[in-house]
């Protein structure tokens, strides 16, 4: 019961500080309005011809789903960093709780904002040309807060390990990109070397995408074209998103008590 | 038995150096324990020892009679601390700092009703509760976490340097609610001070330097240990007053830049009867009573380093308003 309290307690904390933070409630909304405008209008003209006989917005779509997603909740994690620096951690970590459950409460925090940013998207895809069956609405929101669960307990991890917000947003600069252009979110994983192909699968990135994908052209595009953009099954990409979540939280939650 | 606070030779090394050395002390019911000392003797980390947040290299803690090392969670119950540094999330309310610890200490909601009244009200912030604690001056965002310690219902608060950073006069304030809090709950309270002045408001202190306990007991038994109360005069027949006052007490008269210097036991008893019984004309008196300064310099021959501090200070206040975002 503590535990779950404890969770509880941390979550909300998260999302009180989130609706507290105007910049940051205004560029959730903002960002992923951008991303669809740009690349909705810009790279569909150039590149919609398609050589995978897929419509590009409806192939790039999961990509910017996952993208706007894993920035959201990355920058969510930062607040375990802030706690650090401005003392607030110590007051968590003297507590009688259990750190699994500070640990939870913190992705999932994380997760819960990552997981708004998603649906404004889902909302907004009608709009710019994107078909999405009612259907598929829930498969899709499945999806998004398994990636963005997976994302959250990552930058868990990663802000559990730095020392100063500077550092941390050092680290994700360098990982964001790399993460977003090995995970299929531009360009299928069907056909590319070797190398690339180990890099996107151990990123989580690549699970969400291709989850996303198939559950979103599912039953617009021809199963056999379907079938050359697809990496796993849509219950693989389920598992494989639950245990990296699970490896990521159990690892922050060793950084938290080596740490404090 | 009623000792709050149980430490029997506990020691605390990091990386060879010895930061805490073999301490061993015991802090009783409802007095003020001070912990007294440098920056850098080894006050911190004591109390970080004694809450949980470090493990002891060697020796035992019992805090409320449970074990520091084998029964974490309980010892966590048992103490409210007060950080050092500031610890609040200066986004929320008052009142949802308050909420937030009551929530982790599994303070019950309809209980929670009741005491954030009662703690807040002991700190003067009831009005405030409502306010985001961003717009709080450092003064009142200690008394919150205070009051945030004692949500609880803690055996015992610690309190680290809980003065440091703040001015003299809000200094003064935060004394008259720590002092309040002991007589109006009985509050066990361990605090750490490098201020000398500060710890005479303590029942008892222990002075650290270097990890190891040099000197403990009442501030007034401490000062004995120097020595009694220095009077100092003047006067135009200074020979004269110095063989009178030779004669009549049986004491050494010492003179130091042309005043004469006597050492009694209590110096408010003796000045009196001094003016009663002199013959000789005096200009000018003077009585000087030992303070901590006088008994931290007589054991370790050196200055408490205030100057340390004080840049110190500088640096807490500057990351202060950085986490004032």
């Amino acid at each position: 019961m503590q535990f779950i309290q404890t969770i509880y307690t941390i979550w909300q904390r998260e999302l009180i500080r989130y609706w507290r933070d105007k910049t940051r409630i205004i560029s959730t909304l903002f960002m992923p309005l951008m991303f669809l405008v740009i690349f909705g209008a810009g790279l569909s003209k150039t590149l919609a011809t398609g050589n995978f006989g897929v419509d590009f917005v409806q192939f790039m779509y999961p990509g910017i789903i996952a993208m706007s997603v894993m920035s959201v909740a990355f920058f969510s994690t930062i607040s375990t960093v802030w706690d650090r620096e401005f003392g607030f951690l110590k007051e968590i970590l003297v507590a009688p709780v259990s750190r699994v459950a500070v640990a939870f409460g913190k992705t999932l925090g994380a997760t819960t904002i990552a997981s708004i940013q998603a649906l404004i998207l889902l909302i907004l895809a009608p709009f710019i040309g994107v078909t999405i069956h009612f259907a598929i609405v829930l498969p899709l929101i499945i999806f998004m807060l398994l990636l963005a669960f997976a994302i959250s307990g990552m930058g868990l991890l990663i802000s559990s390990l730095m020392k100063t917000t500077e550092s941390f947003g050092l680290v994700m600069q360098v990982l964001i990109f790399p993460l977003f252009f090995v995970s299929g979110a531009f360009f299928p994983l069907t056909a590319v070397p070797s190398w690339m192909r180990a890099l996107a699968n151990v990123n989580p990135l690549t699970y969400g995408v291709d989850a996303m994908r198939q559950i979103l052209l599912g039953n617009q595009v021809d199963p056999t074209i379907l079938n050359n953009l697809s990496l796993h099954a849509i219950p693989i990409n389920a598992l494989f998103l639950l245990g990296f979540s699970a490896v990521m939280v159990s690892a922050a939650v060793w950084a938290f008590n080596k740490r404090a | 038995m009623n000792n709050i606070i149980e430490v029997k030779n506990l020691t605390k090394k990091f990386n060879g150096l010895t930061a805490v050395d073999d301490v061993s002390f015991e802090v009783k019911k409802g007095e003020i324990f001070g912990f007294l000392g440098p920056n850098g003797a080894g006050k911190s980390t004591t109390i970080n020892m004694l809450s949980t947040i470090l493990s002891p290299t060697e020796g035992e803690a019992f805090i409320n009679k449970f074990n520091v090392l084998s029964q974490k969670d309980e010892v966590r119950k048992s103490i409210g601390l007060v950080f050092q540094d500031p610890s609040l999330d200066d986004r929320l309310t008052a009142e949802e700092n308050l909420r937030f610890h009551a929530k982790l200490y599994g303070v019950p909601s309809n209980e929670f009703q009741k005491r954030k009244q009662e703690v807040l009200e002991l700190v003067d912030l009831w009005d405030r509760r409502d306010d985001i604690v961003k717009n709080f001056s450092g003064g009142m965002k200690r008394r919150l976490e205070i009051a945030r310690g004692l949500l609880h219902y803690p055996a015992v608060l610690f309190l680290d340097e809980p003065t440091i950073g703040l001015d003299p006069q809000t200094r003064a304030h935060l004394w008259d609610y720590i002092l309040r809090l002991k007589r109006e709950k009985e509050m066990t309270i361990f605090m750490t001070t490098h201020y000398m002045n500060e710890a005479e408001y303590c029942d008892r202190i222990a002075i650290i330097d270097h990890g190891k306990i040099v000197a403990s007991g009442t501030p007034r038994e401490l000062k004995k240990q120097v020595g009694g109360d220095i009077i100092r005069m003047s006067s135009a027949q200074k020979q004269k007053l110095k063989r009178e006052l030779e004669e009549r007490y049986k004491k050494e008269i010492k003179e130091e830049d042309g005043t004469l210097q006597l050492e009694v036991a209590d110096g408010e008893k003796f000045l009196p009867r001094l003016f009663n019984e002199l013959d000789t004309k005096i200009d000018s008196i003077e009585l000087r009573k030992p303070t901590l300064d006088d008994v931290f310099l007589s054991l370790t021959g050196r200055k408490i380093r205030e100057e340390e501090a004080s840049s110190k200070d500088r640096m807490r206040e500057h990351m202060r308003v950085r986490g004032g975002r």
